[in-house]
This record gives C-alpha cells, structure tokens and sequence, in this order.
C-alpha cells in the first residue's frame, strides 16, 4: 500500500513540477473560469443588480467549465511530449498513476478556486463566510467526484480522434449527479434563511457518488490504459 | 481474487449511498388534477394518445428500416470482400 | 440465432397490431381517463430503457474485463436501443404529463435522470461513431458509468415521492388493465431482443469487414 501512495506521490510532484515551471494550466483555467463569471453575469444582472440565488449555480457552472479545460489539457501535455507511454511503462500501478493524475488535477482546480469562489461571492453577494466549513466540503467533494470521472475520460480520450470536443460531451451527462448535490448543497447555504440540514444531506449524497465515481475510475483505469 | 476484492468494494460503496438516499430532500410537491389547468391550457387527450402511439410506430418502423438497410449495405460489402479475396 | 429473427420480428408486429384493440377494451382509469391509455406503451418502453443500459454496462464489463471482443458488438446494439427506446419514453411520457400533470415537464429526480441516461446513451453512439480507433474501449467505461443510473432511476419515485406515480402501481393494477399491459410488454420485449440480435449482427459484420480491409492492407 505505501508503494501505491509512493508512486502517487511521484506522479503529483512530476506534474506540479512541470506546473510550476510553466504556469500555463492554472493561469488560463483561471482566466476561463472568470470569463464564464462574467458572461454569466451579462446574462442574468438586470439594471446593476444581479437576482438572489444564482451564484451557487454560478460558481459550479464555471467549476465545471474550467475544470474540462484543465483535464483536456494536462493530458493534452503529456500527449504532445509524448510521455503519457513513457508514464504507463513505469514499472508502477496503473490505479497508483490515475490516483496521482486526480490530485495532481485536485491541486490545480483547488487553486484555481482559491481565487474563484470570493470572486462570485463578491460579485453575486453569496454569504461564503456563514458555513466555512460546510461550503469547503462541498467544494472539495463536489470537485473530487467531477474530477474522478473527468481524469478518467481525459486519459482514455488521449488515444481519441476530436478528443476536445468529445470530453465534455461524454463528462457532463455522467457528472450530472454531482453537479446536482453540489449546486442544490451550496444554494441551500447561500439563500436568505441558510439550510444547514439540507446542505449536510446533500454533502452526504455527494459523498456517497464520490465514493462510487473513484472506485469504479480507481478499477476501470487499468484495463482501458492497457494497449 | 483482485476483481472480486473490487466488486466487494462497489457493493460497500453502494451500500454507504443507501442511508444517504433513504432520506427525503425534497418535501412531496402539490399535484394539480387535470380539471383544475385553466380551459384554454387543455388540450383534448385523443390528440395526446394519437401522438404518443403514432411517434412509437414512426420510431419503430424507422429504426428498423435504418438496420435493414445498413445489414444489407454491409453484406454487399462482405461478399464483395470476400469474392475478391478468392 | 439469425434465423429466429425474423420470426421474433413478426409475432412483436403481429401482437402491437393487436395491441390497440386490447388497449381500446380496457376501462378507463377513473382519474386521468383516456389519456391514461399512453401508459400501455411508455411502461414497457421505459422498463426497456433501462434493460439496454443494463445489457450495455453487463456486455461491456465483459468486453473490458474478461476480454470478449464480440461482447463490444452487444454493447453497441444496446446501446443504440437504449436510445431508441429512451426516445420513445421521454415522447409518450410528456404527452402524457401534459394531461395529467398539467405540464409537459418537471424536473423531478426519475425524468431528470432519466434525460441524463438518454444523454449518455446519445454521447456513447457520437463517440463510437467519430471517435475512429481507440474509442471502444472508452465507450465501455463510459457504458460503466451509465450503468450506476438505472437502479437510481428505478428507486427515485419511492423515495422522493413526486408527481411520477410509484414502482408499487404496476403489480397492484386491477386484471382489466394488467392484460393489455403484459402483452403489450411481451411485444416490446419480443421486438426489443429482435432488434438487438439485429443490430449486433450488424456490428460483428462490421468488424468482420474492417479486419478483412486490414488483411488486405497488409497482404
């Protein structure tokens, strides 16, 4: 088990490494996500004022949106170096590399929500610092269960033609679930009267198709990666 | 062994959603019975059954023309294929 | 098996001929009167909707699992089945609403999960379709996933309780009403595996022919 962890450490050092080096993922995901932000906004603020209750939709939409972008293009890297073989010839668990892409993939979005989430709460007036601890799970959850499935998709996609254009198509229907809990979870912390009962239901629903997306990715990975 | 020790797992996991799931979110919603829509919203139900039934023959019958003339389109080229190879 | 093609395409024709009469004989239901009538058809399309995301997500496990390249071709028919047939239960469903509910839609768990499992359905087939060499094997994880929504769609009526009537209805139905429907489901489910035999004919010959072009380009 610790030879697991090992090499899913190794493989998140090797990716941040690269990520630090260049700045390229986080800096255009980050600057995707805000232009989601924004074009929402055109759409749905009515002399100056935006309506209550959207910034929970909001900020999801624009987690998802940015978090297809960054999966397509952290495989599109490995793609172009051609070093994704290189990475499934190491003498290593395909299960323990998939574990390190997700955090690798976990890492990024993290950060990229760091600056996100004010941003929509300044924007759209959503109350962030009522439940801190609540809105961090259903972030961190909500993020894990779309970023299970999206590492997935994106690593099998690379072996893909129009692999751009396929992998939300194929992402969004199946994440769908934990967009629900995760907008349904985060609007009943932000409206006017928060539901803390409601929001700690959907965190637990959440929780449970996390647990069923990262076993059923943690077991498929290794048969489709296997030439 | 591996397998079933994951098939194992998927079931626990299934297993943990259950309680999550057996909990209501929703309160039960108001139903609204058809004589109490406005007049003007009705519209008279034998249109409703027609369309339902016709678009199910129309779909049937389109899906298996569709498999028909893709199965002998296909045969064509496998005999082809194959008298070429002789 | 080919053989019993034909005949099973004929008996399901034959019996949805009769289909109309049996339903027209049955009473009406006392609430929803004749528009109840679409339920005849949009059960059994339902229930097979589901079966088809069962038989893909079972054919694909097989396929990526135990390494059986022809259960790729049962994957594919029932996958496209899964969207014929899902077709027919988002059309007959909303029709039905319309009258009984007083909308055409409403975003209750079991229709907007059922929507999503037409979705996947509908990205499965482009992807096979455009996704050129490589896209089996993905299609079959992405058949997995599909999968996880059945028993969540089957349950969610019972447990959210919704304007969707309740698994609990079929079994408890009165005799008059339980004819037309068991034999309108047999119909479905004859055309249903008909139908599947057919279109995964269709996609082993399809194999067949690209292994045979790859033969000849390395001849």
């Amino acid at each position: 088990m610790s030879g697991f962890f090992r090499v899913a450490w190794q493989v998140v050092r090797k990716d941040m490494t690269v990520e630090v080096r260049s700045k390229e993922i986080v800096l255009t995901t980050l600057l995707f996500a805000v232009s989601v932000v924004l074009i929402f906004s055109f759409a749905i603020v009515r002399e100056g004022r935006a309506p209550d209750d959207v910034a929970a939709g909001i900020l999801w939409v624009a987690i998802s949106f940015a978090g297809t972008l960054a999966m397509g293009r952290t495989f599109e890297r490995e793609r172009y170096n051609d070093t994704l073989r290189a990475l499934l010839l190491a003498p290593a668990d395909r299960p323990a590399i998939y574990a390190g892409k997700l955090l690798g993939l976990l890492l990024l979005l993290g950060l990229v929500e760091i600056i996100l989430v004010p941003l929509v709460a300044l924007l759209f007036n959503a109350p962030i610092l009522a439940f801190p601890g609540k809105l961090i799970t259903l972030l961190i959850a909500g993020t894990l269960g779309f970023a299970a499935v999206g590492t997935l998709f994106a690593a099998m996609l690379v072996r893909v033609r129009s692999r751009d254009t396929l992998l939300p198509v194929l992402l969004y229907p199946i994440t769908v679930p934990v967009m629900i809990c995760g907008v349904r979870g985060t609007a009943a912390l932000f409206q006017a009267t928060p539901d803390e009962p409601l929001a700690r239901l959907w965190i637990a629903i959440l929780i449970a198709w996390d647990v069923i997306f990262v076993t059923l990715s943690l077991w498929t990975f290794e048969p489709v990666m296997t030439e | 062994m591996r397998h079933w020790l994951r098939v194992c797992v998927l079931i626990l996991a299934l297993g943990a959603a259950a309680p999550a799931l057996a909990l209501q979110p929703q309160p039960p919603k108001e139903f609204v019975p058809v004589d109490e829509v406005p007049p003007g919203e009705q519209i008279p139900a034998i249109n409703m059954v027609a369309a339902a039934y016709g678009f199910v023959w129309v779909a049937v019958l389109g899906y298996v023309w569709s498999i028909a003339r893709r199965l002998k389109h296909v045969e064509s080229e496998l005999s082809d294929l194959e008298s070429r190879r002789k | 098996m080919r053989k019993l093609t034909t005949p099973f395409i004929g008996l399901s024709a034959g019996m949805l001929f009769v289909a109309p009469w049996l339903i027209n004989m049955a009473p009406f239901e006392s609430t929803m009167g004749l528009v109840q009538k679409i339920f005849y058809f949009h059960f059994p399309a339902a229930i097979l909707f589901l079966v088809s995301a069962i038989v893909c997500g079972i054919a694909s496990i097989r396929f990526l699992f135990f390494k059986k390249a022809s259960a790729d071709a049962w994957a594919i028919a029932s996958a496209e089945l899964g969207l014929l047939f899902g077709a027919l239960t988002l059309v007959t469903g909303p029709l039905w609403a319309r009258k009984a509910w007083g909308v055409w839609w409403v975003w209750d768990p079991r229709l907007t999960m059922s929507l999503v499992l037409f979705l996947i359905f509908a990205a499965y087939t482009i992807l096979r379709k455009f996704g050129g060499p490589g896209s089996d094997k993905l299609a079959a994880g992405m058949a997995l996933f599909g999968m996880l929504n059945v028993p969540f769609i089957y349950v969610s009526v019972n447990i959210w309780r919704t304007l969707h009537p309740m698994t609990s209805v079929v079994p408890t139905l009165p005799t008059e009403f339980g004819i037309p429907l068991w034999f309108c489901f047999a119909a479905f489910t004859m055309l249903f595996i008909a139908l599947l035999n057919l279109r995964a004919t269709l996609a082993l010959q399809q194999a067949r022919i690209e292994a045979l072009y790859l033969d000849e380009d390395e001849a």
